[in-house]
């Protein structure tokens, strides 16, 4: 069996309008748990289980929690990241529609361990359905005082809204979110001083990723020991793979880290039609980079992926056949992030403009070798200039396929050359 | 709806301005901001009218033009492009009979591009008003825009 489902292990099992089905299901029982034991031990297990935040930068989730709980001023607050805006990726939005309450309880656990009284869940504006199956979790979570004053009959309380999004990308990087979530224009903030220190409202603030928040749980319920036994050693657990593209069975399956991405396209995604080849595969989303099909026996891992300096975790797998032009899909990526980037800081508001011009001049044959140098430095400044992670991981698919994909960019740069030949003899 | 209904049904808190933004969008028909409209929440709010219209201008969701009654917004990141297979964006535009920015004379569609729904393993997607419609097919996209018409015939 290729598929392994902690997180997942409800999906399509409850109705996610009843807390009734969800309670049935040993739901909130890890709550239940983590009321009765001591703060300091669950902080232990979070330690001991090695979770790493599954919003794509891998953040270890222990130093974020303890950070939190080590504050001691009030308020503090609990934010649940669920703008989901990177193309390729909608695992949070599946766990959001078929399991809202184990997010809650996910919350409630990280909530008590840090004293944090008040939490949002922030939800992209597309996500309408998504919004209303969370708002009716946490009423009905009210209705049973799971969430409130003195919960379950003990001293602690802790109440949670839903707060959407109204359409903008930079919004799921964590200042850009602080900053919408006051009602502000979604731009980053200079770090440090971190959101654990000072996030929203400049209060302690812990902001981790849906699919974070509903592994919490897993980890109480199992023990922190067991779950690091799953996955690799650098790599703890499983992980919610998002398989988008050209495969047959898009969809998200729930895997331990370790296995080959090969693996999971041909037996879970369902392979590629017949009588088509993989051409690439662009790992993460739109910000992470393109790899060819040769390297698609790599395992799921974060240091793998580290390797790529980008922040790729997120689990996405876009899978490219051959029937498509090369520098289209590029052409596509950039004009994703000119259109997404604030604004704010110099590199990412000019550089994206100015790869998507080279790159359309690739697209039109016109390009010359002068172009690919001018490419890749301007895509290096992105990368190490920019303030967020926007801008940072903008240039991955176009440093990964300048690396990967280079006699490509050289044929390209010929044909121009012969074009421009053939309309000089015209003449 | 009138705007002085939704501001009621919020806290005068700053932090409110884009749940109240959208709220509001979302009972109008034309589904956009009248200059009057974005002063009146500022007042309300207590606080500029510049930083309401920085917030109306950042977000995609805000428009200040008025737009139709149904607004189809058309996803174009690689996932929904990868699966696209009868043209979609040229399709819509046909059906329609407008191009992306554009409303119907009628004041019933407008066209826009969106970011990526997140409905990748639905796609092509697209979006109308609040609902996502994925795997879509010519057959399907015209059954949406007839259903539309429909509804405003009844």
């Amino acid at each position: 069996m290729l598929e392994m489902k902690l997180v997942s292990k409800r999906f399509g099992l409850i109705d996610p309008y009843s807390i009734d089905d969800f309670i049935a299901n040993k739901g909130y029982q890890a709550l239940k748990k983590a009321l009765k034991a001591d703060k300091l031990d669950l902080l232990d297990e979070i330690e001991n289980s090695k979770l790493r935040g599954r919003g794509g930068a891998g953040f270890p989730v222990a130093i974020k929690i303890m950070a939190l709980a080590k504050e001691i001023s009030q308020p503090k607050y609990v934010i649940c990241n669920a703008d989901e805006g990177e193309p390729g990726n909608f695992k949070d939005r599946y766990i959001l529609e078929k399991d809202p309450h184990s997010i809650i309880e996910g919350m409630l656990i990280a909530a008590y361990m840090t004293n944090a009284k008040t939490g949002y869940i922030y939800i992209r504006g597309e996500y309408s359905l998504q919004i209303d199956i969370m708002k009716n979790a946490i009423k009905q979570a009210r209705e049973k005082n799971y969430l409130g004053e003195a919960i379950l009959g003990t001293d602690f309380s802790f109440d949670l809204e839903v707060r959407s999004g109204a359409g903008s990308y930079v919004c799921g990087e964590e200042f850009a979110l602080l900053e919408s979530l006051e009602g502000k224009a979604g731009r980053t903030r200079v770090k440090p001083p971190f959101p654990t220190s000072r996030g929203l409202f400049n209060k302690p603030t812990l902001i981790n990723n849906v699919e974070t928040f509903a592994t919490l749980p897993v980890i109480i319920d199992i023990g922190g020991k067991e779950y690091a036994k799953i996955g690799t050693a650098s790599s703890t657990g499983t992980k919610l793979i998002s398989i988008s593209g050209n495969v047959l069975k898009k969809g998200v399956y729930e895997v331990p880290f370790g296995i080959s991405m090969r693996k999971i396209i041909n037996e879970l995604g369902g392979g590629v039609e017949n009588g088509r080849k993989i051409r690439m595969v662009q790992l993460g989303g739109e910000c992470g980079p393109i790899i060819p099909e040769y390297m698609l026996d790599m395992v799921i891992d974060f240091e793998r992926f580290e390797e790529f300096e980008s922040k790729t975790g997120a689990g996405a797998l876009i899978v490219i056949d051959d029937r498509f032009d090369f520098f289209e899909i590029l052409k596509r990526i950039s004009e994703f992030f000119t259109h997404e980037s604030c604004g704010k800081c110099i590199p990412c508001r000019e550089g994206n403009y100015h790869l998507l011009k080279i790159i359309d001049r690739f697209v039109n044959y016109c390009a010359t070798e002068k172009d690919m140098n001018l490419l890749e430095n301007t895509a290096m400044v992105l990368h190490h200039t920019s303030l967020c992670g926007l801008g940072q991981s903008a240039p991955t698919a176009i440093i990964s396929a300048l690396h990967y994909f280079r006699g490509t960019f050289q044929k390209r740069i010929e044909a121009s050359l012969s074009q421009e030949d053939r309309i000089y003899a015209k003449n | 709806m009138i705007l002085a209904e939704v501001l009621k049904r919020f806290p005068k808190k700053k932090e409110y301005l884009i749940e109240i933004l959208l709220e509001y969008q979302k009972q109008k028909e034309t589904h956009h901001f009248e200059e009057h409209e974005l002063k009146e929440i500022a007042n309300y709010l207590n606080i500029p009218e510049s930083r309401v219209c920085s917030v109306v201008g950042f977000y995609t969701f805000f428009s200040t033009e008025p737009r139709g009654k149904y607004i189809f917004q058309i996803c174009r990141d690689l996932p929904c492009q990868l699966n696209d297979n009868f043209d979609l964006l040229s399709s819509i535009q046909m059906i329609l009979g407008i191009k992306v920015g554009e409303t119907t004379q009628d004041g019933l569609f407008t066209l826009e591009y969106t970011s990526c729904l997140g409905h990748c393993d639905k796609s092509p997607a697209i979006r109308v008003n609040d609902k996502i419609h994925g795997s879509l097919s010519l057959n399907k996209l015209k059954a949406i825009v007839a259903e539309c018409k429909e509804k405003e015939n009844a």
